[in-house]
């Protein structure tokens, strides 16, 4: 007796009773038999989390390898983002002279407010050959020996997915950021200074102390941006999903497996795996985006975010 | 010890509001100086003018000099040490909401490159028995923050942190304004205390806490020192009409 | 009292102060670097994208569908008319539904469990991957339709803009200041009537551009247009069919190994941006301006 476990997970009510059903059933009652297989169809449903292999063609469908590039290249770009952005918010609200401050705050909100495809495309035609010509070997020169980053370069690949997240996620990380360090209230600015302290130590003690846990949330809500950014990642990350060691290699995430495959998938159980995929996503980014914003919150007090 | 101040030929602009015209005075050492006025006369920005705190707006200008003991402050580029030597409490207390009481008043401190433990406690010990807070918050200091006291124990931590960075004036702009008059008599007690130590010059609205506390009384109008003199003299002698004019409460 | 004074070191503290002075350029160097390192780049891009974006531009990038593969010339007319049915219908759908939200809980819901639970639904949705809002409609409407459709793309669309209309709307009407809403009350007007025609109207500008800031934004959505409604080659009004978009062309087009059509990708992108900085731009000049100075 062939055991097909049922994993079906958009479909509705089986016209056959499975055979693993039937033997439920045969054993106790029915409500067990119910129970009983529920919990498989979950564990049937979240085995695809555990899979490193995605064979469609075979039937294998590990969603691991897009786990892997999506978690990767988002973490990759919050460390080329957050110091960066960060720095531009210090420079923004405590350095900056007030008649460029409009030019480049307004500047900001106009690259947060630009499409992923064009991003995609600029990335396409510009950043990939710049870094296939000039970053990467230096990569592999200097770093080559830590196996993180190690030839074929094809330009194309997790790192450069992760960089083009970076330029993305910066304007919202550093817009939000302003934001917070602008809440903190003028008087905590003027203790630091009258007890004798440098601008430096303005900032770090009266400013950034203070405002650290809007910081924390709007570094979580570039987080979430990256997460989920689907065409500009699906037109540089090299699309194989294979999990290596290399940034340099090609790699694959979770929106780009669903917007490259969603219309090509031939049967019901590719369509469910890539679904329950976007099920993930889903979920990850809610958590993700709840927490940001009371983090937010906290400290703006609930004020609407502009430009997000 | 304190110091003396001396000021000479002070004048301030906030863009193009000539905020103060020529203000020229003596502030005795470890004596408290009381500065008085009605709103928007100037006194606020004088005292502000003292440790360089106006300059953190970006359209303030001041011409004259301002010595504190030997230093000409306006001398050095950097208003950095001058700040420390100059402490300043404001008119709402403004504790570090994020530290500790314990951290609150090491803070200037750990800004001057404090490390070791044993000095930290000593001087926290000690800045917060200045400050009378100490018995209220000696069991608490590293578990309470600075942001959860009252009102008037904040204004004291206040008073506390600036203390511990050894300054030798203290500038108090309406320190009791914002705070009930229990909290107000407990300040003006430690005013009384502190000035055998330090030069203080308090700004008030209040001219029965000047009375109260201050042996010498500035009266300012309208960007100018109108008159200064030992207290009682202002108050039950003064020689100019406009002095003797807000006295009496006929305007201000 | 008496307790064992400071220190001296305290008043002297000179390693430490050269010290705190190289920190403090340090810091400043490390800010206008990093603004510098950001800001440069940033701005080459945009450059980049107008460059090539207008010497791709013609005449026919505005008025003819995209010829057979190998052929020059050609435009994206059928994606502009696409992107234009798909835009109105998500209009028609999330801008009411948006500014209705935003009057509920700038108006009606103030302070209330519900209100604040609307509120920051809105911000989270804000963050759903749109991909994952193209599947949603694609089980939605595509499956029972049987077919791809503009009608599917332009509900997920809508569906989109509704969290960044509802916030915007109510940032603004919360602008409105108080006593223009008193004076209605105080003449005896009821409240939903007050609403709507005083406090609605004053803040009229405001909740436009909101809704040009929301279209701006979901007029360069790609991903949820993927599978609902899919892309065409020719020209097509049906809401019933499969349509053109902007952004889904721009894709499809950059990602092919044609020349020709590398090219209308850069135009197409250039059409976009342009649409993107008038709204970014409008709005924050209305923003800034009138009843509703302050805002930003």
């Amino acid at each position: 007796m062939t055991q097909r476990p049922e994993s079906s997970a958009s479909g509705g009510a089986d016209p056959s009773p499975s055979p693993v059903r039937t033997y439920l059933l045969n054993c106790g009652s029915s409500a067990l038999a119910d129970r009983a297989f529920g919990a498989l169809m979950l564990v049937c449903a979240l085995s695809i989390f555990f899979g490193s292999a995605w064979d469609p063609v075979n039937g294998n469908f590990g969603a691991l390898p897009f786990i892997y590039g999506t978690v990767v290249s988002s973490i990759l770009a919050l460390i080329i983002a957050v110091p960066l952005a960060v720095g531009v918010a210090i420079f923004l609200t405590e350095m900056c002279p007030d008649w460029l401050r409009g030019f480049l705050a307004f500047f900001t909100e106009l690259l947060a407010a630009i499409p992923s495809v064009v991003y995609g495309l600029w990335a396409v035609f510009v950043l990939i050959p710049l870094l296939r010509q000039y970053v990467n070997p230096v990569l592999i020169k200097t770093l080559g020996w830590t196996g993180i980053f190690a030839p074929p370069n094809y330009g194309i690949g997790m790192f450069a997915a992760g960089v083009i997240l970076s330029i993305m996620i910066l304007p919202i990380i550093s817009s939000l950021t302003r934001e917070v360090m602008s809440a903190v209230p003028h008087a905590q600015r003027e203790a630091v200074l009258a007890l004798g302290a440098t601008r430096w130590e303005m900032i770090r003690m009266g400013v950034l102390r203070n405002a650290r846990i809007g910081i924390v949330g709007a570094v979580i809500l570039g987080l979430g941006r990256a997460l989920g950014e689907t065409m500009a990642v699906t037109m540089v990350i090299g699309n194989r999903p294979e999990i290596a060691r290399s940034l340099l290699a090609p790699a694959y995430s979770m929106a780009s497996v669903i917007a490259n495959e969603f219309t090509e998938a031939s049967d019901e159980l590719y369509l469910s795996a890539l679904v329950e995929i976007g099920l993930a996503l889903f979920i990850v980014t809610i958590i993700v985006n709840a927490l940001a914003r009371v983090l937010v919150w906290a400290v703006t007090r609930g004020a609407p975010v502009r430009g997000t | 010890m304190g110091v003396a101040i001396e000021v000479t030929d002070l004048n301030a602009w906030y863009g193009t509001n000539h905020t103060l015209q020529s203000i020229s005075l003596k502030i005795p050492a470890n004596h408290a100086t009381a500065l008085i006025g009605p709103s928007g006369c100037g006194k606020s920005t004088f005292v502000r003018c003292l440790n360089r705190m106006h300059e953190t707006n970006p359209i303030a200008r001041v011409t004259g000099t301002v010595r504190v003991g030997p230093t000409d402050i306006y001398a050095q580029s950097s208003p950095v040490e001058i700040r420390r030597r100059i402490g300043m409490v404001f008119q709402r207390p403004n504790p570090f909401p994020t530290m500790s009481i314990y951290d609150n008043v090491a803070s200037g401190l750990r800004l001057n490159g404090y490390r070791n433990r044993k000095i930290l406690d000593e001087v926290v010990e000690r800045s917060l028995q200045q400050a009378a807070l100490w018995d209220e918050v000696k069991s608490d200091l590293k578990k309470k923050s600075g942001a959860s006291l009252s009102g008037g124990q904040q204004q004291r931590l206040c008073i506390a942190r600036a203390l511990a960075v050894d300054p030798e004036v203290m500038l108090m702009d309406e320190p009791a304004s914002a705070l009930d008059p229990v909290s107000t008599a407990k300040i003006e007690d430690l005013i009384f205390q502190l000035k055998s130590q330090y030069t203080i010059v308090i700004v008030t609205h209040n001219m029965q806490q000047a009375a109260r506390v201050a042996e010498n009384t500035g009266f300012f109008l309208n960007g100018k020192l109108v008159e200064f003199d030992a207290t009682h003299k202002i108050f039950t002698n003064p020689t100019d009409k406009r002095t003797e004019d807000y006295i009496t409460g006929r305007f201000g | 009292m008496a307790t064992t004074l400071m220190p001296p070191p305290l008043r002297a503290r000179n390693s430490n102060r050269v010290l705190r002075v190289l920190m403090n350029h340090l810091a400043t160097a490390a800010a206008v670097g990093s603004t510098i390192l950001v800001m440069a780049p940033l701005i080459a891009i945009f450059g980049y994208l107008l460059y090539k974006g207008a010497s791709s531009l013609n005449l026919a990038f505005f008025t003819q569908i995209p010829k057979p593969v190998g052929e020059p010339g050609g435009g994206m007319a059928n994606s502009i008319l696409g992107s234009g049915i798909l835009l109105a219908i998500a209009s028609l759908m999330g801008v009411p539904i948006g500014i209705a939200g935003g009057i509920y809980i700038a108006e009606f819901g103030r302070n209330k469990r519900l209100a604040n639970m609307v509120r920051f639904t809105a911000d989270v949705l804000n963050g759903v991957p749109s991909i994952v809002m193209g599947i949603a409609i694609y089980t939605l409407i595509v499956v029972p339709q049987k077919h791809f459709s503009a009608l599917a793309g332009g509900v997920a669309l809508g569906i989109m803009m509704i969290p960044t209309i509802t916030r915007t709307t109510e940032e603004m009407l919360l602008m409105v200041p108080l006593n223009v809403r008193e004076a209605a009350l105080g003449l005896g007007v009821p409240n939903w009537r007050s609403v709507l025609s005083i406090t609605l109207r004053t803040a009229s500008p405001g909740v436009i551009t909101g809704c040009m800031l929301a279209f701006a934004r979901v007029a360069g959505e790609t991903a949820p247009l993927l599978f609902t409604a899919f892309g065409n080659q020719f020209w097509s009004t049906s809401a019933n069919e499969p349509i053109a978009a902007l952004p889904l062309q721009i894709f499809v087009y950059a990602i092919s190994p044609y020349d020709e059509w590398h090219r209308l990708a850069w135009a197409g992108a250039l059409v976009l941006i342009v649409l993107i900085v008038v709204s970014v731009a409008l709005v924050r000049y209305v923003a800034g301006r009138g009843v509703l100075k302050g805002a930003s």
